[in-house]
């Protein structure tokens, strides 16, 4: 594999993890806070056909984007209401919320635009598209580095840089916020946190609501600039490929990058099995390249991966007691 | 720097409240349980007051309305005179009121810095916060020998020094009252020496510290005035130094309570349990019981004195069926088998050891389940319990734990009630009725009156005296030294997995034996 290709394959490793690290963010903040979020597929689901028929409808990828946030928060805000509020149980709640979506994105697209549930194709300002970061031109003369700038960093939608830059924000507002502390603290004892005089709902709701707004954009970036419009079951899993990530990368946001761009970087290599083949020294099957990341996912829950200790209070309502 | 504030303040108000703390007409219900009963309680500033009750009392739910957790029903408290409302914790914090609980609020891994501002942050970043609670923590350590390292994970803290934190909490809050829920239950005797040595010196500062426990010893030794309460009622508040344990426990109980076992010597009959040579390896091979040699006569109890993790877990254990051993036991002359078939809790209890044990709450009881669930386990093949070959006749399981609760005054007496949610001395009474009413040759009973309140030692004491005089053999674990002294009728000291010798209570002292705890003898 010469250098040319490497780099077209961490560019498209770049594209495919986009949206693994927003949704990966989005469920660290939940369950930081102590709320597991299964439903983090649901949401990018519905995000992605509210992003995608609206951009289509208004022609602007800007009021759609703002649309999959929306449609990502009202689930989330269910969520809340079920896991927090109601002290139901978090893992039900979010199944229900994933079949919610499932079937509801289908009936809406289809309702709107009669076109076997899609919606459809966007252009132009209906979509996020490729931006070309300065110098990119100048710099790509430069060895080594020029074309990886060039190459894999230049030339992607707004979303992606914005959730590169999610990713030292997140760790920033965790680690060096008051905000922060408060909700890593809710998610291992909220007892600590209620009698120290703050609320715990008021935190688990806010951090729920930050789960929704990066679905909601890893959702839009699915449907608007990845890709050209929705279709169904789009996000393929994403959800919980994040999920699984997430417990890769024990719950931190530099871990998460790592973890969802190595979850990229597989499903890169199964749009290349030309490449595969040529280092392998044999022939792939494309469906086992496909199958890979998904394999991945499975070793990573079943514990390969060492000790990952998750939130000591997630999963649980808090009930005051005595 | 938070007290010459303070002071500052108080000179300037005229007349200085005599009372920190007032507390008029509040009662608190939940459903049908009153758990506060129209309680008057000052408290004076600057004083240490203690609040002494059974378990189940009332004295939580009160200290839990003062912190905001909970709102009574009515009445009213005064603060420095004031009245304050305290619909909230945030309300108490602002009112100056710090509380330690009983299971401590922190978050395991934050740094104890971390805990300490929690809540209480200056502003949205933490970097100013944290440079800031560094300085005033070490202002507070040198003042009350509060030292903790401010950059230590709790999780690897020792309890004590948990504990520790908690109050550093309160104390950088600017608490001026300090409440602390049964703060010595964890801590070891020397945790709790240094702790009152902190509680004086918060008191010499001016601040004014209620301390909430059943342990007389405590009330005695540390506070200036004591409230007692009985049943969700104050029933009187006295000066320390006008009182001694035995009136306070008559208040506490409400009828005289015997402090002493009352008990007649022993008639040692035939050997009924004899153990040779007994080994036990844990889990990671290590040799917990280093093979050990005793018996025990019928009509006799034999106290296991020890810090805890010297192997006496591993003695009842084995004994009891729940880990394997090598060596030589045989009850009544037949051999009890120490590993394989016939080494299990079944095979033990049909044998005829009953076993009590240490640890109620993950051994002896399923607190998720009702009381008469709970007195099925370990029984439930018993025909008396089954209906036919299929069903159990749960009308009679239930009819028999309501006999055993009323042999046994277990409080509330009601058999549908899960275990849970009766306090620490009516689970222990639960669990003992179980095992003693089966009229076993060996009962074995570790920690009998762990978190147990004075009515309920009292009266398990006296079962497993009154089960002795049936002729029946005893094995006493204990950590609790005065209660080894007072029960049994031989003690053996354990150390290190090894018996340290056999001493007679009534030749002995705690000195002696507190020697052997630290494996120091002159013999073996």
């Amino acid at each position: 594999m010469d250098y040319a290709t490497l780099l077209q394959i961490l560019d498209s490793t770049l594209r495919l993890g986009t949206p693994l690290l927003l949704a990966c963010l989005a469920g660290l903040f939940s369950e930081r806070a102590g709320i597991f979020d299964i439903g983090l597929e649901g949401k990018m689901l519905m995000s992605a056909m509210a992003s995608g028929a609206v951009a289509a409808l208004s022609g602007s990828v800007w009021i759609g984007l703002g649309a999959g946030i929306c449609a990502s928060l009202i689930l989330a805000g269910i969520h809340g209401l079920a896991s927090i509020t109601f002290r139901g149980n978090q893992l039900i709640s979010g199944v229900a919320l994933n079949f919610i979506a499932s079937g509801i994105t289908v009936l809406v697209a289809q309702a709107l635009f009669g076109q076997g549930g899609r919606t459809p194709p966007l252009q132009g300002a209906a979509r996020f598209n490729p931006i070309d970061l300065p110098f990119a031109e100048a710099l790509s003369s430069v060895p080594v580095l020029g074309p990886f700038y060039a190459e894999v960093l230049s030339g992607h939608s707004i979303l992606v840089y914005a959730a590169l830059a999610a990713v030292p924000a997140s760790w920033w507002l965790l680690y060096r916020t008051r905000f922060g502390l408060r909700l890593r603290a809710v998610g291992e004892n909220p007892a600590a946190v209620d009698t120290a005089g703050v609320s715990v709902v008021g935190l688990r709701f806010a951090a729920v609501a930050i789960t929704g707004v990066l679905c909601g954009i890893a959702g839009a970036y699915m449907a608007t600039a990845l890709q050209a419009g929705f279709g169904r079951e789009m996000t393929a899993g994403r959800g919980y490929i994040a999920l699984a990530a997430l417990i890769f990368a024990k719950w931190r946001p530099w871990s998460a990058l790592g973890a969802t761009m190595l979850f990229g970087f597989f499903q890169a290599l199964a749009l290349r099995p030309d490449v595969v083949e040529g280092v392998v020294g044999r022939k792939v099957p494309v469906s086992l390249l496909d199958a890979l990341p998904y394999i991945l996912t499975v070793l990573v829950l079943a514990g390969f991966v060492g000790k990952a200790i998750p939130p000591r209070a997630g999963g649980q309502p808090y009930v005051k007691e005595r | 720097m938070a007290d010459q504030a303070n002071t500052g303040r108080q000179e300037t108000a005229a007349p200085t409240p005599a009372y920190a703390i007032e507390l008029k007409g509040i009662s608190k219900a939940f459903g049908p349980v009153q758990a506060n009963k129209d309680i008057n309680i000052a408290v004076p500033r600057g004083t240490i007051h203690g609040i002494i009750g059974e378990n189940g009392a009332g004295k939580s739910t009160l200290m839990s309305i003062l912190y905001g957790f909970y709102k009574a029903d009515s009445g009213a408290i005064l603060i420095n005179g004031q009245l304050t409302p305290i619909p909230d914790s945030q309300s108490a914090i602002r009112a100056g009121i710090g509380m330690v609980f009983q299971h401590f609020k922190l978050v395991q891994n934050f740094t104890v810095l971390e805990n300490v501002i929690l809540g209480a942050e200056d502003g949205p970043m933490l970097n100013s916060s944290l440079a800031k609670a560094r300085k005033v923590l070490a202002g507070l350590s040198r003042d009350y020998e509060l030292d903790v390292d401010p950059d230590a994970l709790i999780e690897d803290l020792s309890v004590g020094h948990q504990q520790r934190v908690e109050i550093l909490k309160a104390l950088y809050r600017q608490a001026e009252i300090l409440i602390l829920d049964e703060p010595t239950g964890v801590l070891t005797p020397d945790e709790a020496d240094h702790l009152f040595r902190i509680l004086k010196g918060l008191k010499d500062q001016g601040k004014t510290i209620i301390l909430i426990t059943h342990k007389l010893r405590e009330i005695m030794e540390a506070t200036d005035n004591v409230s007692v309460m009985r049943r969700g009622t104050m029933v009187g508040t006295v000066k320390t130094a006008e009182s001694s344990p035995e009136s306070l426990a008559e208040l506490m109980v409400g009828r005289k309570v015997l402090l002493e076992v009352e008990k007649k010597p022993a008639t040692p009959g035939a050997v009924v349990l004899q153990v040779e040579n007994l080994k036990v390896r844990d889990e990671h091979g290590v040799e917990r019981l280093k093979g050990i040699s005793f018996d025990i006569r019928a009509g006799e109890i034999l106290g296991i004195a020890g810090v805890a993790g010297n192997g006496q877990s591993e003695l009842l254990a084995a004994l009891g069926g729940m880990m394997r051993a090598s060596g030589k036991v045989t009850l009544k002359g037949a051999d009890l088998p120490l590993s394989g078939k016939g080494a299990d809790g079944q095979s033990r209890r049909s044998a005829g050891i009953a076993h009590v044990p240490e640890d109620r709450h993950h051994y002896g009881l399923i607190l998720d389940f009702t009381a008469w669930e709970n007195v099925a386990f370990g029984y439930h093949n018993d025909p008396k319990y089954q209906k036919n070959a299929l069903f159990m006749d749960n009308a009679a399981l239930r009819a028999d734990t309501e006999a055993k609760m009323a042999t046994f005054d277990v409080r509330p007496p009601i058999p549908t009630l899960a275990a849970k949610s009766f306090s620490g001395g009516n689970q222990q009474k639960i669990v003992v009725a179980r095992e003693i009413e089966r009229n076993p040759d060996l009962l074995l009973i570790g920690q009998p009156t762990r978190g147990v309140d004075i009515g309920a030692i009292e009266f398990i004491h006296k079962e497993i005296v009154a089960l002795r005089d049936q002729g029946k053999a005893i094995l006493l674990v204990s950590v609790e030294l005065d209660e080894i002294m007072s029960l049994s009728d031989r003690i053996a000291v354990m150390f290190d997995g090894r018996l340290m010798g056999m001493r007679n209570p009534e030749t002995t002292n705690e000195r002696e034996l507190g020697l052997l705890m630290a494996g120091m003898s002159g013999e073996s």
